[in-house]
């Protein structure tokens, strides 16, 4: 269905170059709800919000799921459902607006035509995400398409589907971390330290892994890769030169910081359990 | 056989009927997420939203949320913000999400949570619904790559002081209640169902190194410690004001009772002169006297919890003192290689 195959009836607009970006929130709620779908529904669809700037990257930023009725060749979108909830998210983030709609199952089906040229009354150029939750070639497959018509004169022919790009970096997920949100269960959030210590286990790891491809190259065991070289001395070279009783004085003087920082709290606290005694002791009067 | 299987199942009715204190918070990914989402999209303003889930033993499930509308102080925005409400649970019974309140969430700046209007909020909740959790998010505190996320809830003897609004010293002695025992923090774990830890498993990124990580690493910790510093500096101006407060009374106090006793030993005198000349002596109390009118005492609650605010900045500082003692010895350790 989406191909590159051009014959003098496509028309491309002047936004092919568009691309999508996914918040994870997305894909989460597109899960939960294909988990939640009714009793014997093939699959889910529903509503994505979230902003179109100016360079043709769509941000889908949020979604919600809309009930419908899927028979032979028939699809029944709950309209009111739609509207009412599009309703209540703009009371909360004006900002995001419709984008297009997703459904679950690989690729393009029949009776997307239809809700898509629903969706295109409420927003132009809306886009189709589909989720694969089926793993059907046995990956997890997101992909995102944009729709054309074809047309030849006044008669349209067909609504052609051209996969557009889909960006799945998802800083987001990466700032909460992937720990927490790859595994079934996590019994305990990492704390502060505990996260800093895996944090720098994995430095340390890294500058082994470098040191060991180094040692390698130099010892004639690796071929040398003149790339990774240049990674490396660029790496190096970022590193700021300072002289050495430069650094000493500017660690010093950030440790000692800390130690007043640290220093202070404590007597704060100090004072907070002596106050606490002496206000709950008993009263004299 | 049949009777005391039926008996096994009365016990275990009955056993039932306490129930089992709340000992764990499990939270969704999705909801998570969604809360991070908001929190952070609207920071620094302060957000809330609704906790939906199911409270199973002694485990509460938050398996969904949704965000409030900011407010706006006008009343006809009260029953607008009450029909969103409505409207948003009706529309995710249809998409069958768990349908049952256990609680809000609410983002806050670096920890400021303790407040009045938090304890109120809760005791609401608690009218209506027998478990509830508040879920506190601190956007400030992910750009340092750390998922400040808590669970709270209200200790049942500090709920009970607060029913009889009685926070006076003797009250608060005979409950032996401190300024630690006012909010309770609940462990929190993290669920995803199997489909979602397939898509993140797949999708995970293959470098070694994520956002997070580089956001640990960042060495400038001043903005943060200094807006700690203002904050306490700030919450010890509030603490002192307090403390004038409570020598004011006690001030008033000891005075008043000067004042009584110079009364008493006046009337005793006039009563002993009285006796000898033969008359009825007078009472030895007279309501009416405006010396007698007791002075109330005035609440703890404010003391208390900005005592929690001071606690929680002390903590904060001195964690976050720590792990900057631990990234300069690092980046000493590599400026010396």
């Amino acid at each position: 269905m989406a191909s590159g195959n051009k014959t003098t009836l496509l028309f491309y607009p002047s936004t092919t170059n568009v691309s999508a970006k996914i918040h994870p929130v997305v894909l989460f709620n597109i899960c939960d709800s294909f988990v939640r779908r009714p009793d014997q529904a093939e699959r889910v669809i529903g509503t994505l919000l979230g902003s179109v700037s100016a360079d043709g990257i769509v941000e889908i930023k949020n979604s919600y799921a809309v009930p419908h009725n899927e028979s032979a060749d028939q699809v029944a979108l709950d309209i009111d459902y739609h509207h009412t909830m599009y309703l209540s998210h703009q009371k909360v983030n004006p900002k995001e607006v419709i984008v297009g709609w997703y459904s679950t199952g690989s690729g393009v089906s029949g009776g997307s035509q239809l809700i898509h040229e629903f969706y295109s009354r409420e927003v132009s150029n809306p886009v189709h995400l589909t989720v694969d939750t089926g793993f059907t070639n046995g990956e997890a497959s997101l992909k995102c398409y944009v729709s054309f018509n074809l047309s030849l004169g006044d008669r349209q022919l067909a609504a052609q589907f051209q996969e557009i790009p889909l960006d799945l970096r998802m800083i987001e997920a990466e700032r909460v971390g992937f720990d927490i949100l790859k595994t079934t269960v996590v019994d305990k959030l990492p704390n502060d330290l505990e996260g800093m210590e895996a944090t720098m286990k994995r430095l340390l790891a890294l500058i082994d892994d470098v040191y060991n491809y180094v040692d390698g190259v130099v010892e004639g065991r690796l071929i040398p890769d003149n790339n990774i070289g240049r990674f490396i001395s660029n790496t190096l070279s970022s590193l700021p030169k300072i002289s050495p009783a430069t650094f000493d004085k500017v660690f010093n003087d950030r440790i000692q910081d800390n130690y007043a920082l640290v220093y202070l709290s404590s007597l704060a606290r100090t004072q907070l359990s002596i106050a606490e005694k002496l206000n709950t002791a008993a009263q004299v009067l | 056989m049949a009777n005391t299987m039926a008996r096994s199942f009365l016990q275990a009715v009955a056993t039932e009927e306490v129930a089992p204190p709340l000992r764990v918070v499990q939270m969704e990914g999705l909801a998570v997420l969604k809360i991070i989402k908001h929190c952070k999209e609207f920071s620094p303003a302060l957000v809330t939203g609704q906790l939906l889930g199911l409270d199973v033993g002694s485990v509460l499930e938050i398996t969904n949320c949704f965000p409030f509308p900011t407010r706006e102080e006008d009343d006809e925005n009260e029953a607008d913000g009450a029909n969103y409400q409505l409207e948003m649970m009706r529309c995710l019974r249809e998409v069958n999400v768990d349908n049952n309140t256990v609680g809000w969430y609410q983002s806050t700046l670096l920890g400021s949570y303790q407040t009045v209007e938090l304890i109120e909020t809760f005791m609401n909740y608690q009218e209506n619904i027998r478990r509830c959790v508040c879920i506190i998010y601190d956007p400030s505190r992910s750009n340092q790559g750390v998922l400040a996320l808590k669970a709270l809830k209200l200790t049942e003897s500090f709920m009970d002081l607060y029913r009889h609004n009685s926070f006076i010293g003797e009250k608060l002695r005979e409950k032996k209640l401190s300024w630690v025992d006012i909010f309770e923090e609940i462990p929190i774990k993290v669920s995803n169902s199997a489909l979602i830890s397939a898509f993140m498993t797949e999708l995970e990124p293959d470098s070694p190194v994520v956002q997070c990580d580089l956001d640990r690493l960042k060495l400038s910790t001043a903005p943060f410690m200094e807006r700690n510093l203002e904050f306490l500096i700030e919450c010890m101006d509030d603490l002192s004001s307090e403390q004038n407060k409570f020598q004011y009374y006690y001030r008033n106090l000891s005075r008043q009772q000067a004042q009584q006793q110079t009364w008493l030993q006046k009337r005793r005198t006039e009563n002993i002169a009285r006796k000898a000349a033969g008359e009825e002596p007078l009472p030895e109390e007279d309501p009416s006297n405006p010396i007698f009118k007791p002075i109330p005492e005035p609440s703890r609650l404010d003391s208390y919890l900005i005592t929690n605010q001071v606690a929680n900045y002390c903590n904060q500082i001195n964690g976050a003192a720590g792990q900057s003692f631990s990234k300069l010895y690092l980046m000493k350790a590599l400026q010396d290689n």
